[in-house]
């Protein structure tokens, strides 16, 4: 069957309201308004308000809120609108959520699921349009999931409600309307480990979200050219399945990462330094990464295209590395 | 109020303050390190409330909490481990003075963020609510945390979806060395409650008796209405602000002025006048309070330092926990 992002994200919750009665949703125009993205629409109308919580703009008090409803017993999924308005929410998620379990020496944990939509690439200039995930992901603690296919959208929000932990989920805004062909019968798989979803020889592709379909596309072109690339989907950032990574790129022995997140401090840094520090031996040529570019996102679409990697960058790039 | 419960308001002002200046000497002699906030002079706030506090209700409070600690049933042993920095602390060594917590007690904290613990108390009410449980939610704070923006947020959505909590703000005057008057532009924080339509009374939190009678008012009104409820306590601590603190912000008269009123020499003289405790049973009280408190200190002490082959346990909760 055919399922777009949305629908797949919108699936997910409401299986959730109905098959646990601790869960609420609450967010930021999540109920009467429907979700931001219409990932929550008309639920209100069939879950009420004890459910679908309409909060108003105070994204570090209801995120707290969030927080101590885990504490108590409850499963709250917290919509933060865009991944924009979390840094407003940084002091709960670090400094609480992602803390409480160690400061307490292991007696508290906070079972908390945090959706926030992340990304630019829809001309909504610098304040709207960042890639905190890999930023978050230098915190221990927290769980960083980072869905780029349908199937993902679909499942890891009922993984991330089983964790003990907090997790948070990174949903693209470019894939909300992106339709993919599943198979009604799969019960999905755990998204705490990176997935091959392409096999290749001459060089690793590894990256997340919504880089995923483009470098997809990019992996295909090249393969009408003749290169076998393989790609990898890391899933989840945070903890980062470090062996499938090193296992293809002993395999393909190059490594090429696409990450949104600028370059500098990047969590495509990070990925390359593992390799480095683990398998330098094992490389043919210097790990390379396409990034977003050093400037916060300009609202003109020629200016927004030439600071994300576009398909062309990443089969460029590949180009470069098999010359 | 029976004599029996008055003497236990003064048995537990005095467990509070006897840890508190045994937690000063040691930490003057490097046993407890890090920051350390006394909490002497306040006795009577923590202490008046939390004696109509059940073991089945939430407690919120600041990183000022050994008292409530303490009162809300953490043995003053497990206290003084996790100060140490020891296994057997509350939280095992990895929290310290500023964390302390107890899952078992319901004692959440110990938060060294200020404000950041209003919004998780609000969270636990609205559980506890959801959850259809009889537990009452009582959330400490400073006056400080009045300056913080989660503070209206959090008072704005529990008077909102009419969460049952009850607020109370320790007014000590002081946010570290800034004084009330020269960081708050209205500094009636009754009003700060009323903005939201929420019930608010002031408290004279160097009387302990008038904080029982006025907290035992507030929740009858939150159990009633179920709706938040905020008390402000006015009062004032003996100590700087921390083991760092050079005090060099307040004068020595006001200082002063305040201790005249300590809850503890004014109720203890209090119950010896009118004869609800004798100089006997009183001394008795205190050094069944020393043995108490130096037990802990020999249990600190014997406690192991954890291994740190283990240091990067608790992070995360396994899970099916």
């Amino acid at each position: 069957m055919k399922m777009s992002y949305r629908e797949a994200l919108r699936w997910s919750i409401r299986e959730a309201l109905k098959n646990d009665s601790r869960v609420f949703l609450v967010g930021e125009d999540v109920g009467a308004y429907g979700g931001s993205y219409a990932v929550s629409k008309d639920f209100l109308k069939e879950f009420g308000q004890e459910k679908i919580l309409d909060a108003p703009l105070s994204e570090l008090g209801f995120t707290g809120i969030g927080i101590g409803a885990a504490l108590g017993g409850l499963r709250p999924i917290i919509e933060i609108m865009t991944v924009n308005f979390s840094l407003l929410a940084l002091d709960q998620i670090i400094n609480s959520a992602a803390f409480l379990c160690h400061m307490s020496g292991g007696q508290f944990s906070v079972p908390v699921v945090i959706r926030m939509t992340t990304g630019g690439g829809r001309q909504l200039a610098a304040q709207h349009s960042n890639s905190w995930e890999g930023w978050l992901a230098h915190v221990p603690g927290v769980k960083i999931l980072t869905p780029g296919t349908v199937i993902d959208a679909k499942f890891m929000l009922q993984y991330a409600l089983e964790d003990p932990n907090p997790v948070l989920i990174f949903e693209h805004a470019l894939l909300l309307n992106h339709v993919q062909e599943i198979d009604e019968n799969f019960q999905g798989t755990s998204p705490f480990k990176a997935m091959v979803l392409k096999e290749g020889r001459s060089l690793t592709l590894a990256t997340y979200g919504g880089m995923l379909p483009r470098s997809l596309e990019a992996v295909s072109i090249l393969e009408q050219k003749g290169k076998s690339i393989e790609l990898i989907d890391l899933r989840c950032l945070r903890p980062l399945d470090e062996e499938s990574i090193l296992t293809s790129v002993k395999k393909t022995h190059r490594l090429l990462i696409v990450d949104e997140g600028w370059r500098s401090g990047s969590f495509a840094a990070e990925i390359s330094a593992r390799v480095m520090e683990k398998i330098f031996y094992e490389l043919d040529a210097p790990v390379q990464r396409l990034c977003r570019r050093e400037v916060p996102i300009p609202y003109a679409a020629q200016l927004e295209r030439a600071a994300i990697p576009q398909t062309d960058d990443i089969v460029s790039k590949i180009q470069e590395m098999l010359r | 109020m029976i004599d029996e419960e008055k003497i236990f308001l003064l048995k537990n002002m005095l467990r509070v303050r006897r840890m508190e200046e045994l937690c000063a000497e040691l930490y003057t002699r490097e046993k407890i390190r890090g920051f350390l906030h006394l909490y002497i002079g306040e006795e009577a706030v923590a202490t008046g409330v939390l004696s109509l506090v059940d073991p089945v209700d939430n407690v919120m409070a600041t990183y000022r909490e050994h008292a409530h600690a303490l009162l809300k049933g953490i043995s003053a042993k497990s206290i003084m481990a996790e100060m140490f920095g020891r296994v057997d602390g509350c939280s095992g060594g990895r929290g310290g003075s500023m964390h302390l917590y107890s899952r078992e007690k319901r004692f959440f904290g110990g938060n060294a963020i200020v404000a950041s613990g209003i919004p998780q108390a609000v969270g636990l009410a609205l559980a506890a609510q959801r959850l259809r449980e009889s537990r009452k939610t009582i959330c400490f704070f400073g006056e400080g945390a009045i300056a913080e923006g989660v503070f209206y947020e959090s008072l704005n959505m529990a008077s909102l979806w009419k969460i049952p909590l009850l607020f109370c703000c320790e007014n000590n005057l002081y946010a570290m060395g800034t004084g009330l008057v020269r960081s708050q532009a209205q500094t009636d924080l009754i009003k700060k409650a009323t903005i939201h339509n929420i019930s608010a009374e002031t408290v004279n939190g160097m009387d302990v008796l008038e904080v029982v009678a006025k907290t035992k008012k507030a929740l009858e009104y939150i159990s009633n209405e179920k709706k938040p409820y905020f008390l402000e306590f006015k009062t004032y601590r003996f100590r700087p602000h921390s083991m760092f603190d050079p005090d060099l912000y307040r004068e020595k008269s006001e200082l002063e002025v305040w201790k005249k009123h300590c809850p503890i020499d004014s109720f203890s003289s209090s119950l010896l006048s009118t004869q609800i405790i004798s100089e006997d049973s009183l001394k008795n009280l205190k050094i069944e309070i020393e043995n108490e408190m130096q037990e802990a200190i020999v249990f600190a002490e014997k406690s192991l330092e954890e291994s740190v082959n283990e240091l990067e346990r608790h992070v995360y909760l396994q899970a099916g926990i």
